[in-house]
Order: structure tokens, then sequence, then C-alpha cells
């Protein structure tokens, strides 16, 4: 909106009985625009309405995270690793560490796993919340995202009375948590979660079946399935296309293999649409998952004996020479960290695949055709964090 | 395009108003101020919790609703402010009218918080534009937010209202050109224009 400018124009003249005479016109949407949320910066080219080409320029929130790993030990690497995708911050630092812990061939206690299983399905809850208040805000219902908060402070006040923090947690440690969980924690656990279940329904009931909403999203911006695979989509995106896969399910980790086993409670979402109201969807189901994965989780957890919950680490942290790829189910998709160590206490590189840089990299084929005013509703429903494109 | 706003008068005696009247202007000033979210990483997010139910900064007078730059009494920075993204931070800055306040919200924009030896990362907004209150913190609490915005008000009472000494506050003011706030942002290594303006 503040950088709405005209750089170029190409002039196309229309030849032909009915041909109107039209000029191209390039329109930047960002670096700084309210939908964008973050610094994304979209280059269009617009034939009146409709947008002809669409360019996503990226880098305006590239803090170059990864060239820091290589100069920070392996504790330190958890603080700028959360810090990349800030809304899914506790499933990012669990990557790094679960990578660390495969190279040492280090045996995680069962308590820890179970509440990093429990930790990450809350975080899930906490970045579609954020994403289900945004998107109609984007699409200028205001109300939702209100709701959406609500629910929000009642899950931060839990994950910070357990590590301290209300956005990036610092919880995880190579080889289990930073300390044992509160006395009570895992009843006030429950209790949230009963709590955002039993509300989700005020915050649904402005969504599905809001005939605004439905208008402004249903059959636009289609991403098929062909399309979804060419680039690379995964989360909630890919499977609101059709493309059945996810992590926790295919390459289990932590406790997902019990929960997404037989007679567990996990289940991955798909739908065939592939349109913006899918991607709404898959996202609002997926939190009515988590929350059953985090009851199941704390169940789990209040059966458990008492025992540690980490390892003792050697005062200084080596990593045995060697290469790794460690890729997680991160709320918006898949997070992989491929680490190569030569035996030092630093990485001598860790490189990030992060889930929103492909799911945003699409934008370029789904654009074009489209309408100027659906390009909001579009980019809003791709459900991105600039800080996981631009690293 | 140039902002060529006149400041804000009350008159022109108004440096010599009695005391009375400058605490009921000020008092005007500090509680109505529109804010601009200049939202760029992890911070944007809790300042939005801090807009939202829970926290409510509306009921100390802060807007939100600024529909942009030129509309707003109060930037702030929330969020790491990278080399890319410091001339459009600048330019932004020049488009709101005086008086103006920035509030720098977070380790990132106060310092460079975590990215301090970041290769790209700008080591604090500072560097750009003229901040009045850091709230420090990476996040802050949405609290924080709160008394950063509440020492923002006490500054504000505090001011005198004569414009020569409001003007002398921004120690980097200078009125931009047209071709400041309009020339591309970014050239190609090699080609950056000479002197010339674009259309």
């Amino acid at each position: 909106m503040t950088e709405a400018t005209t750089s170029a124009r190409e002039l196309t003249v229309g030849v032909g009985a009915g041909g109107l005479a039209t000029a191209d016109m390039v329109l930047n949407i960002g670096p700084q625009h309210p939908a964008t949320h973050g610094v994304l910066r979209l280059r269009i080219v617009v034939d009146g309405e409709r947008i002809v080409s669409a360019e996503p320029i990226i880098g305006y929130m590239h803090r170059g995270a990864e060239k820091l790993f290589e100069v920070r030990d392996y504790r330190q690497i958890i603080v700028l690793a959360n810090r990349h995708d800030w809304l899914s911050a506790f499933a990012n630092e669990l990557g790094v560490v679960l990578a660390v812990e495969d190279m040492l061939g280090m045996e995680v206690p069962q308590r820890a796993v179970w509440a990093r299983t429990l930790l990450a399905e809350l975080n899930r809850v906490l970045n579609h919340l954020m994403f289900l208040g945004s998107y109609p805000l984007e699409l200028g219902a205001i109300t939702p995202v209100f709701y959406a908060f609500r629910e929000r402070e009642e899950l931060q006040a839990v994950m910070e009375e357990a590590s301290g923090g209300r956005m990036h947690y610092m919880f995880n440690r190579v080889g289990g948590l930073k300390e044992d969980l509160p006395a009570g924690w895992l009843g006030r656990v429950t209790e949230a979660v009963a709590a955002v279940r039993r509300r989700l329904p005020d915050l649904e009931r402005l969504l599905v079946g809001n005939e605004i909403l439905e208008a402004r999203t249903r059959g636009v911006g289609v991403l098929s399935r062909d399309l979804a695979l060419g680039h690379g989509v995964s989360g909630p995106i890919a499977r609101a296309s059709g493309v059945d896969v996810d992590l926790r399910r295919d390459t289990p980790y932590l406790g997902y293999g019990e929960l997404f086993g037989p007679g567990g409670p996990g289940r991955v979402v798909t739908l065939e649409a592939g349109d913006c109201l899918a991607r709404l969807e898959v996202l609002l189901e997926q939190t009515r998952v988590s929350l059953d994965l985090a009851d199941a989780c704390v169940d789990r957890l209040a059966g458990l004996p008492q025992g540690p919950i980490n390892v003792k680490l050697p005062k200084v942290l080596k990593v045995p020479e060697g290469q790794i790829y460690c890729a997680t189910e991160n709320p918006l998709g898949f997070n992989g960290y491929y680490l190569v160590s030569r035996g030092d206490k630093t990485p001598w590189r860790l490189k990030l695949r992060s889930a929103s840089f492909n799911n945003v990299s699409v934008l370029a084929e789904m654009l074009p055709g489209q309408l100027i005013a659906d390009m909001v509703a579009i980019l809003g429903s791709m459900f991105f964090v600039v800080g996981d494109i631009d690293k | 395009m140039a902002v060529d706003l006149p400041m804000p008068r009350v008159g022109p005696v108004s440096e010599h108003a009695p005391r009375p009247i400058k605490v009921v202007l000020n008092w005007g000033r500090r509680y109505s101020l529109w804010v601009f979210n200049f939202g760029l990483a992890c911070c944007a997010i809790e300042f939005i919790a801090t807009s939202m139910g829970s926290h409510d900064f509306i009921r100390l007078g802060v807007i939100p609703f600024a529909p942009g730059p030129r509309q707003a009494d109060l930037m702030v920075v929330s969020g790491t402010v990278t080399d890319k993204m410091a001339p459009a931070i600048r330019r932004l800055y020049d488009q709101m009218p005086e008086p103006k306040y920035v509030i720098s919200f977070g380790a990132c924009s106060n310092s460079g918080g975590p990215y301090w030896d970041s290769y790209s990362v700008t080591k604090g907004v500072d560097q750009i534009i003229p901040v009045d209150v850091y709230v420090p913190g990476c996040p802050p609490r949405p609290e924080a937010l709160l008394h950063g915005i509440i020492r923002l008000q006490e500054k504000i009472a505090d001011e005198s209202l004569s414009s020569s000494r409001l003007r002398r506050k921004y120690a980097a003011h200078r009125t931009p050109s047209a071709a400041e706030l309009s020339r591309p942002l970014l050239f190609t290594p090699g080609h950056e224009p000479v002197g010339e303006e674009r259309p």
C-alpha cells in the first residue's frame, strides 16, 4: 500500500474488432504491506484487474542464520534456530536437537520424548490459531483474531509456566529438556486444552459457513496436486490439495509412531479442493487433531514413572564427523536440517530447509490469471512466516 | 510526494502559553497516539498480542488503525531490521508528519540482538532513525510494551510546546527531497542511477 508505485509501463495495443488498448502495469506489493504480515514483496504485472505474472521478491528478512550457526556451539544454535519461524519455535529447536542427538547416538529419556511431543503439539495449536485469526483479518473480518488470541493466551500461559518463554521457549536441550516440568503442570495443560476445545466452536462459527468468507475463498487460488508436488509444497497447504503426506506418520519421530499408529488419536487431515477455503479448513481440523494429540501425550506422561528428563552433557559438546539430514513436520510443513560436522564444537554447515520458502515459491504459478482482489486472499492462505522464507 | 507538512501550531504565542495550557495540550497529544506498526519479525506477534483483549493498549490511547505512516504519530519498529529493509524504514519514517515518535521494540531493533554478528542485519534501528523509547527483550512481553508506551507518554507530557525545541529533538531531522522518497530502494551493483529521477 505504502510502497505501491508504478515503475514500468509496457504498452500492448489490441488489434481487431472490439480490441481495447490496454497497458500492462507493474505493481509492487510490499515490502511493508498489511496483507503480507511481514516483509514479503511481490512484483505483479497486471492487465486491468487481471494478474499477468507475479514474482515474489524475498530477502527483506534475511538474517544470515545459516552462517551464524557455524560460529555458535550446539547449545547456542537453538537460540537462532527457534527464531526463523517465530510461530513454531518449539518445532524448530526440536529439529536441531534431534539431528545432534542422532549424530551422537544419544538415548533420550522417555519422559523427555513425551514432554517434547506434548509441547510440539501445543505449539502447533498456537501456530494454527494465529493463522485462523489473521487470515480472516486479511479478508476484512476483524472479530476472529480476538477469539484466536484469547485461546493463544490460554496456551501461552501454560507454555510459559514450563519453559519461561511466551514465544521462544529455548526449552529443548541436546539430550532432553532444560528442566523438569513443574509440579501440577499436566493438570493445568489438561484444563487449558479443554478450555480451548470448548471455545473453539466460537471461532469456528465465524469461519465455517460464513457466506462472505466462502465467497472470497471457495474456488479461489486453486493449487493443483501436481503443482504442489512440483514445488515441494508441504504441510497443511499440500494436504489441502490432496497430497497425503505428514512426517509425523510417515517417518515417525518422538512419540508420533504410537500416536499415529493403529488406535491412536493421530490422523492426517487431507482435502481435495486445493482452494483457499480448503487450506483454512485443513488448518481448523488440524487444530482439533493436535488438541487430541496433546491430551494423549498428557495421559502418557502421567503414566510414566519419575525419572530424568535430560542427559548430563560434557562441558564441551563435540559432534563426531559426519552428516545427517533430519526433517520434522513443522506446523507449516517440512522443516529439515542438514547438519555437516567435522568433529568440532560448532557445525561445519547447518543447512536449513524451511517450509515457507517452498510454499511461497508456488505463488509465481498460482497468481497469474487471478484478479487483484483475490490476490490478498491467496497470499494469506499460503500461511507463511517471512522469517521462514528468508532465514 | 515530498513531505512538507507544517509543524502543528497552537498560535504564534504558544511558546509563551501559561503552564496549564501546556499541560492540557500535551495531555491531548499523549493520549491519542495513532500507531503505525512496522512489524518485521517475531516481536510483531507480541505487538499484536498487546493490541488484543487481554493486554489492550487502546486503553492507553494508542490507536492501531493508522492506515499508513502519513496518518501516524508513533511508529513501533518491532523486529529485525536488515540492511535491505533499512531504506524502506527511513522512507516511511520520513513520510510521517511531525511531531513523530518511535519506539524500538525488542532486542533486534535496539541493537541487532541475537543477530549481532550477522552480515545482513542492521545493528539497531537508531542507526537510521531517531528512537524515543527502547523496549528490551527478545521478544519483550506485552507488559513491557505497555510500560514503554507509558514512558513515552511521560516524555510527551514534559515536552515544551515551542516548535523550535520540538524540532531540535530530532537530532537526525532533515526534510527529505522528493527524489529520496520516490527513487527505487535497491540497485543492481554497478548500475546505480546517477542523479536521475524516475518519472
